[in-house]
């Protein structure tokens, strides 16, 4: 009997490893061997076809010291990452908010906000481009009817990168679906008491609001901060990277020094840079958090 | 009195109500209008003649309404060949997410073996790696295999398990009650009849989210395709609107580029509107493990 119930047990055992090998394999080959190689190769010389060549910390040398564009994209996706997230976070929990005042059209409003997160890439950025056209493009037009500055967005250094936070706005959909259903989880009776205690609506809103909304705030925030400094396809698309490198961003000069010049030693340090700046504002983010984060919900 | 008092009250209060209420239905539609604007304002400069797109004031509504901009952009984009492509890899990708997720999300969520909990929070964390650490080493790999201007590298990873589906799959087997499948074992049933036969069939909802999620992700994937297909009959739809905007000449027709970015939108937006609801609870649940 015992052996029985050991040999069913090794059975499932084996079926457990059996059903669970297409990922093991694909972990060990695209996690664990791509993130060995990626070490290995941002201590070489290398340009995908030939063996790589071992230089030390040349390119990270060569990376903080001598390579003009390195800190300019490391700029300008900090710059875009320090607005588009807080931004973005902002219109989202706007959204939110409205849609969950017991609207009616409730669905329709949800599925407009929504509707351009599965626009493909590639479909938006020709779609922004358009738009921004300085002459012609549709927010041009608008801000001449209300006699505004007409500036050239994505043709000008200055007003490229708050073009494209912009039209990162407009993409907000996913996240303000995570906030309404947080905001819908907020008990109703911590409302209903506090305005038997005579709580005006901005009372209701910063004191219970805000806080039971603390943890899908922390959880959007990470998520926000690494995808922003991934911000990739926009900058490809509409302006190569330019005027003058203003959206030279992290990843687009990354895939340039890869996959166009096939510095592909170079590209990984770049790449183990950019890790270790996301795992750092995570961490730096988490740390904060007992501090600002409130789990009293049982979330 | 006192009586009156209060019900002016209350009646202030209900009118401040029905303010506030029509305040937020105010910048519902104001806001509303404002995200889908752009996407009117694609498909009506698209059915707009050249000389229309420059008019002041712009109109919306295309007069007359011309489809030439379509009949000129289909050939253009080589459209028979490319959509052939892009289906090609669709298919592909979710046959091998809808494969590969539900196998392992069995394992994770159905059978005990040692390291399965510390694998799954493993699973869980290769979530949050930037794609653009291990692209290059994986195009290394793939371009050792020979596999550069095929499909192989757009499909062959999706046979391996993604692991946001693969979390997806798991949190919903978990729900499905063990009596189910310990009966069948006890007639005999092998684990995969179990998987095959039981399971399968009860996770259909589950199922569909997945097998739409790799459908648009596949259909708008820039990155891949940008990478590992360079001959232009291998080209997706996504590339060919890129080089379609990247080819001097065409930088002026917007309503060319504006017909070609509504022939790659419209599959995936009608295919939201049927499925949303499914959709949007599913993005919901990514939001809660958080």
């Amino acid at each position: 009997m015992v052996s029985k119930i050991s040999k069913l047990r090794r059975k499932e055992v084996i079926m457990g490893y059996v059903f669970a090998s297409p990922w093991l394999i694909g972990f060990s080959i695209f996690t664990v061997y791509a993130f060995i190689s990626v070490i290995y190769y941002s201590f070489t010389d290398f340009n995908a076809f030939t063996h790589p060549n071992y230089i030390g910390l040349s390119n990270y040398v060569e990376l903080f010291n001598h390579d003009d564009l390195f800190p300019i994209s490391l700029y300008n996706t900090a710059y875009y990452a320090c607005f588009s997230v807080p931004l973005g976070i902002i219109t989202a929990f706007l959204l939110a908010e409205l849609l969950n005042q017991k609207v009616r059209g409730l669905a329709f409003f949800r599925t407009i906000f929504y509707l351009p997160t599965v626009v493909p890439s590639v479909a938006s950025s020709v779609l922004w481009l358009w738009i921004f056209n300085p002459n012609f493009g549709l927010l041009n037009i608008f801000l001449s009817i209300l006699h505004l500055p007409t500036p050239l967005w994505v043709g000008s250094p200055e007003w490229a990168k708050p073009a494209l936070i912009l039209m990162s706005l407009w993409g907000v959909g996913g996240t303000m679906i995570i906030f309404l259903a947080g905001l819908q989880d907020v008990p109703q009776e911590l409302y209903e008491s506090a305005e038997l205690d005579g709580a005006s609506i901005m009372a209701k809103f910063m004191y219970i609001t805000i806080p039971m909304m603390t943890p899908t705030l922390l959880y959007t925030l990470i998520m926000g901060i690494i995808g922003s400094f991934q911000v990739f396809t926009q900058a490809f698309i509409m302006t190569q990277g330019g005027p003058a490198n203003s959206t030279l961003f992290y990843v687009l000069y990354l895939y340039r020094n890869a996959f166009q010049y096939f510095k592909m030693g170079y590209a990984s340090a770049q790449a183990l840079i950019l890790l270790v700046i996301i795992l750092i504002l995570t961490v730096i983010v988490l740390s904060t958090s007992s501090k600002w984060v409130y789990y009293g919900g049982g979330a | 009195m006192r009586i009156d008092k209060e019900v002016t009250h209350y009646k202030s209060r209900r009118k401040r109500e029905i303010y506030l209420k029509l305040i937020v239905y105010i910048f519902l539609i104001a806001l509303s209008g404002i995200f889908a604007f752009p996407l009117l304002w694609m498909i009506s400069t698209s059915l707009k003649p050249e000389t229309q797109v420059f008019v002041f004031p712009p109109q919306l509504i295309p007069r007359p309404v011309i489809w030439k901009n379509y009949i000129k952009v289909i050939p253009l984009m080589r459209f028979s060949i490319t959509l052939l492509n892009t289906l090609v890899i669709v298919a592909g990708s979710v046959a091998g997410d809808l494969f590969s997720s539900s196998l392992v999300a069995y394992s994770f969520a159905r059978l005990r073996w040692p390291g399965r909990d510390l694998f799954f929070v493993i699973l869980l964390s290769t979530m949050m790696i930037p794609y653009v650490v291990t692209m290059i080493p994986i195009f290394v790999v793939f371009n050792r295999l020979g596999w550069v201007n095929t499909f192989k590298p757009l499909i062959v990873p999706s046979f391996l398990g993604n692991p946001f589906f693969i979390f997806l799959a798991r949190q919903f087997f978990r729900t499905i009650p063990n009596d189910l499948s310990d009966a069948a074992k006890i007639d005999g049933c092998s684990e995969f009849g179990i998987y095959l036969h039981i399971i399968l069939p009860l996770c259909k909802p589950i199922l569909a989210v997945i097998g739409i999620f790799s459908f648009m992700g596949a259909w708008s994937d820039f990155l891949g395709p940008l990478i590992y297909l360079n001959n232009e009959d291998k080209w997706t739809l996504s590339l060919m609107l890129y080089a379609m905007r990247s080819a001097q000449a065409w930088q002026l027709s917007w309503p060319l580029l504006m017909a070609g970015s509504t022939i790659m939108t419209l599959p995936v937006i009608i295919i939201f509107f049927f499925t949303q609801k499914t959709f949007i609870q599913s993005i919901t649940l990514t939001g809660i493990k958080g």
